[in-house]
């Protein structure tokens, strides 16, 4: 299934070389796994692996936090946040539909850094641009930017003969390290539920820096099928899925990702859905067994009628059982109910549950 | 990838070994390997029938599940039932102890309906290309 359209981020040819298994994502040619997912599984959550982020895309923004219009692109208060932190948020439509999830880093009082998914890069951009103040200065940095996430129990380990002076990087904080002779910014962030790093620098230097990093016998190289079963454990929503364009930040239940003491656009149409109520919201089930949802299959209720759609679905390694996230009706949104998940003629039992599945990460250690 | 000199194949990646009276089921090094990481199987209830290339169990990987069709039709007299707690047997051991199901076959000819070991192997080079 070749697919000539397909990007290709600068580790393709090490992906290769590893003898990865490529699957198209986001409009890029991505590993979904190399030694396999249980085992990529387990070097993430057990010691230390590193993913190929580089599709994701990246904006500098140079201005006031209000007066550049940044401010009211994001649900989540930026002007207090202090330099060398990073917060997470919602871009939204007028609707108060999710444009895209994103970070926000604020690099100097008045520079900042964000990160938006892959497949919404080009639709972001046109967005900031339409919306940011003709005093602000944008700039896709996507292109000249490689990412490479390091995730894992060991990832701290790793990383302070790495990067010196990474110890003290406080979780959701960022700093700037010199790194293979080149300055790059290093946070502590990431989508697996365990201590990490996300790791930016010059498109041109990620090869390098993956080489260098797999020196270390203990850093594993994971894929993006490991990758979605991490975050899937730790509830952590994906755009396109949890999230989309038809459905509002307090749907998809990132309600505490949104600020409503200041503006931002989508705002109204999020108040007004907050005074009538909602209909349906982002639920986390757990399957009685191995047996495990799939994204597009139906949620029924007890008496079998349809209540909603699974978003993600995996089975767990932690639980050994099967996991999901779905959207349902909101009357059966309540942990503890029961429900079933899969298609007309073949339905499993599950029940509504917290959707943080895994508790025991090395996130904040 | 694996193939058993004596064994007989489907299309589908199934497998099939004729023991004295009956015969035994699997999928091959090939459909495990394609799946990766197997996580349920779904076997059928022994005493059931079941016809030539008609569905006999299912099987999910961590992303995602996929059906698993019978290379002879007859009574399935026996189950695996060490793929309830260990799944992953069908990857560590696709021919042997990965076994899925053991079929009194109600028709042996129909085995002139599958491919032998040289015959899969052809068929392999040409679903790779």
């Amino acid at each position: 299934m070749e697919n000539k359209n397909l990007k290709f981020t600068p580790l393709h040819d090490e992906h290769v070389s590893l003898k990865a298994k490529m699957v198209p994502f986001g409009g890029w040619d991505m590993p979904v796994q190399y030694d396999g997912i249980l085992k990529e599984y387990e070097y993430t959550r057990r010691g230390v692996a590193i993913f190929d982020i580089c599709h994701m895309g990246e904006f500098l923004v140079f201005g006031d936090a209000v007066e550049s219009g940044l401010d009211n692109l994001v649900t989540q208060k930026i002007a207090d946040m202090p330099v060398g932190t990073c917060r997470y948020g919602c871009m939204l439509n007028d609707r108060g539909g999710i444009m895209d999830d994103l970070i926000v880093f604020r690099k100097a009082e008045q520079e900042w850094f964000i990160v938006v998914n892959a497949s919404t890069t080009a639709k972001d951009a046109a967005h900031f641009q339409k919306h940011l103040s003709p005093k602000a200065q944008f700039k896709d940095i996507s292109s000249q930017t490689g990412k490479i996430d390091i995730q894992g129990p060991l990832s701290r380990d790793v990383m302070k003969n790495f990067a010196p002076g990474i110890e003290k990087l406080e979780f959701y904080s960022f700093g700037m390290f010199k790194c293979l002779g080149e300055e790059v910014l290093i946070s502590r962030t990431g989508y697996t539920g365990e201590l990490g790093y996300e790791i930016y620098m010059p498109w041109s230097k990620a090869a390098d820096f993956w080489k260098a990093l797999l020196k270390d016998a203990r850093v594993k190289p994971a894929g993006l099928g490991a990758r979605d079963v991490l975050r899937l454990e730790v509830g952590y929503s994906l755009y396109g899925h949890e999230l989309n364009e038809e459905k509002t930040p307090l749907e998809s239940s990132l309600t505490r990702f949104v600020n409503f003491d200041k503006d931002f656009i989508g705002k109204n149409a999020l108040i007004t859905q907050k005074n009538i109520g909602l209909n349906e919201q982002v639920i986390g089930f757990t399957a009685l067994d191995r047996r495990s949802p799939r994204a597009e299959q139906k949620l029924f209720a007890q008496d079998g009628s349809v209540i909603g759609v699974v978003t993600s679905g995996s089975f767990s390694p932690a639980l050994i059982k099967g996991i999901g996230l779905g959207f349902v009706k909101t009357g059966y949104a309540k942990q503890g109910t029961s429900i079933f998940f899969g298609e007309d003629k073949s339905k499993n039992p599950a029940i509504v549950s917290s959707r943080i599945f895994y508790k025991g990460g090395s996130l904040k250690q | 990838m694996e193939i058993i000199e004596h064994y007989h194949y489907t299309k589908d990646h199934e497998w099939v070994c004729i023991e004295e009276d009956l015969v035994v089921v699997g999928i091959t090094d090939y459909a495990q390997s394609s799946l990766g990481d197997i996580t349920f199987v779904e076997l059928p209830a022994v005493d059931t029938e079941v016809e030539q290339f008609e569905e006999l169990a299912s099987v999910e990987s961590v992303k995602a599940a996929s059906d698993i069709f019978s290379p002879l039709g007859g009574k399935i007299v026996d189950v695996n039932h060490n793929l309830e707690e260990e799944p992953g047997l069908i990857n560590r051991s696709p021919y042997d102890r990965g076994w899925i199901a053991k079929i009194v076959a109600s028709d042996m000819d129909q085995l002139g309906n599958l491919m032998n070991a040289e015959e899969y192997e052809s068929f392999l080079a040409t679903e790779q290309e």
